[in-house]
């Protein structure tokens, strides 16, 4: 059990479907779990993060739990692996830049349709939003990126057999897409 | 004196939630809620950006059930080219699409996220007690989930392009039919995937049944429930009219124009969570809220039109008697009996020509305003949008399936602390059953942060005054 690669994984600003490419390796995944263990991942009930050979990032940064999370992640992991357009730079989220933090906040809970009891939401349990969505590498350094809305799952898989067999992964121009 | 515990975040769901806890000096919960942390803006930041954009863009809101978000966005673009009816082509090549993207949504959901509570039990070994335990000790049944799972995917890849953010539907139809080496290479396993489907019903049925007073009690509410029904009353999950239905079967409004929906759902802002709270205007925020989703969906529907299905749900509304079954993880039966349906569509789809060939679009005069509403996975979801003569977009509305059940889900937990966690010491296992509760929705934490999409789960105990006493991260216990 120990000597299996750890890896650690996290949604920050995103959608989830990076993850979900994850687990389009289909059945290959019960092949990837007899070479690892997972730690900290929505797929784990594991809240904190412990000390990991691999840290896989989706999502922006667009508030100071994000930064947080990602602090931890990086101080954790002795590889940290952004993946997706969001992580990489900003993506779909970082379309709140053109516009101010207010204005966002306005329209979805005060100038909508049809709402009740305007008020912008701002308990001490909601962690503070920035004003404006980050790339990971902006908070922390990042050993490697895989482009993509989401990466294909055959970039993920080999990518992370690369990485199992220790060595450096290579990708053709073809297998690198962004879209 | 008050403690806080928090459970933060709240894993095996999609995005990050966190639920707070209050207890009394004599134990007792005094408050229980479940916050969404996370903001995105998206009612904001699409103005400006060109229609045709709105089913592409939007799709990202989630990549579980992108499709929906999809569709439900191309229905609004129809209405905004003026387009009233799709060609059959269209239609239905929308519809295998959104059959696949429920059916790996479902799988997804029990397989990978849910079963380890089921099967395990709440309280097992944290470690443990997740996908890669299921795969060791159930391996037949993790390769099961996986390969319904691929299936899906595999239908929404061949009809939108993409497994993740495809681009099947534009504003009035489809870009591609299905070749007939495609449509074979569905048809060559779906007689597997509806006998898997049908054996999941089975092992839930058999779960629920050997714990049934648990399961009938545990999180239960009593509540009002909403979908989209067929004008015969069939269970919907494309396009139909909207039905609540009563606690005591009386149909409180059935068949009512989606696009009136403003007219009928009004939503309410709360301080502490991002999520709105969404209710029946005429009952007002107190009475009207209700819940949607496979329990909503399953309960409200006069038949199932696919028959393996139809048998299920007919074994199901026997629970109560006919009456609504009010069960939150009977959340998860309904959701096993919407896979069996989905591959049973499909399977019924695979078999029409209008797949293979016929008109992908069609054309109309430009309108104003364009709605699209749609049963997604988690329940039905609205997506309206305004543009300008430019055809710019000038506002927005989006009511995602989580956000209806936003109520609901607060309502559960607080269920369950005063049934399970009231008066005892807090332990990890206890602080599980709030996320099993949670879970029971199927949640799309990041769909329902639109308005940013996140939510961890953490339990954190309070005084009477709101002084942090205690915050518990389950994982550390």
């Amino acid at each position: 059990m120990t000597d299996k690669v750890k890896i650690a994984t996290v949604s920050l600003a995103g959608c989830f479907g990076c993850h979900m490419s994850i687990l389009d390796i289909d059945e290959k995944i019960i092949d990837l779990v007899e070479l690892v263990e997972f730690d900290r991942s929505p797929l784990t009930d594991i809240k904190r993060v412990s000390y990991c050979d691999i840290g896989i990032i989706e999502g922006a940064v667009a508030n100071g739990e994000n930064v947080e999370i990602l602090r931890d992640f990086r101080k954790h992991c002795k590889t940290l692996v952004a993946i997706g357009a969001c992580a990489l730079n900003g993506g779909i989220p970082a379309m709140r830049n053109h516009f101010s933090l207010k204005e966002c906040l306005l329209e979805s809970y005060a100038d909508g349709m049809g709402l009740e009891n305007l008020c912008i939401p701002n308990d001490p349990e909601l962690p503070m939003l920035l004003n404006k969505v980050l790339p990971v590498q902006q908070v922390v350094e990042i050993d490697y990126v895989l482009p993509g809305c989401p990466p294909p799952a055959d970039m993920i898989w080999k990518f992370f057999t690369a990485l199992l067999e220790g060595r450096e992964p290579e990708f053709s121009a073809q297998e690198i897409r962004y879209d | 004196m008050t403690r806080r515990i928090s459970v933060d975040p709240i894993s095996r769901v999609e995005g990050h939630g966190k639920i707070t806890l209050q207890q009394n000096e004599n134990k007792e919960i005094t408050q229980a809620r479940l916050h969404i942390v996370e903001f995105r803006g998206f009612e904001k930041f699409i103005q400006g950006r060109p229609y045709w954009e709105v089913p592409v863009l939007v799709q990202r809101l989630c990549g579980i059930c992108p499709v929906s978000h999809h569709l439900a966005a191309a229905k609004a673009t129809d209405m905004l080219t003026g387009v009233k009816q799709l060609s059959p082509t269209a239609e239905k090549m929308r519809r295998l699409m959104h059959f696949g993207q429920v059916l790996q949504s479902h799988a997804l959901h029990f397989f990978h996220l849910s079963s380890p509570d089921l099967l395990f039990g709440f309280d097992d070994e944290v470690r443990h007690r997740n996908i890669v335990g299921i795969i060791k000790d159930f391996p037949e049944l993790a390769k099961q989930g996986v390969l319904l799972r691929k299936y899906g995917q595999e239908v929404i890849r061949l009809t939108s392009g993409k497994r993740i953010h495809g681009t099947g539907a534009i504003p009035g139809g489809i870009n591609k039919t299905l070749s007939t080496d495609e449509r074979d290479s569905l048809l060559k396993d779906i007689d597997q995937i509806i006998e898997w489907a049908s054996t999941a019903v089975g092992l839930f049925k058999n779960i629920y049944i050997e714990h049934q007073s648990y399961h009938q009690q545990f999180a239960k509410i009593t509540t009002n429930m909403m979908s989209l029904v067929k004008p015969d009353g069939a269970l919907e999950l494309y396009d139909g009219g909207l039905r609540v239905k009563q606690a005591d079967n009386n149909l409180f409004f059935d068949h009512q124009d989606p696009l009136q929906y403003l007219d009928l759902i009004n939503e309410h802002v709360e301080p502490w969570s991002y999520m709105k709270f969404p209710f029946l205007k005429s009952l007002g925020v107190e009475n009207g809220w209700y819940r949607v989703g496979p329990l909503a969906r399953v309960n409200n529907c006069d038949f199932i039109s696919t028959s393996l299905a139809e048998l299920e749900r007919k074994e199901f509304m026997a629970l109560n008697n006919g009456l609504p079954v009010q069960s939150t993880l009977a959340y998860h039966w309904t959701r096993l009996i919407e896979l069996l349906h989905c591959a049973e569509s499909i399977n019924e789809l695979l078999h029409d020509p209008d797949l293979l060939a016929g008109e992908l679009t069609v054309k109309g005069e430009m309108q104003k305003t364009g709605i699209g509403v749609i049963e997604a996975p988690r329940g039905t979801l609205f997506h309206h949008y305004e543009i300008n003569d430019e055809g710019l977009v000038t506002k927005a509305n989006l009511i995602v399936s989580t956000t209806h059940n936003n109520q609901a889900m607060n309502e559960s937990i607080r269920h369950v602390a005063s049934q399970y966690l009231s008066g005892n010491e807090i332990t990890e296992p206890l602080l599980n059953q709030l996320e099993v509760a949670v879970r029971a929705y199927d949640p799309c934490l990041s769909c329902a942060t639109h308005a940013l999409g996140k939510m961890p789960l953490e339990v954190t105990l309070l005084d009477e005054e709101g002084h942090l006493i205690d915050r518990k991260h389950k994982a550390t216990h």
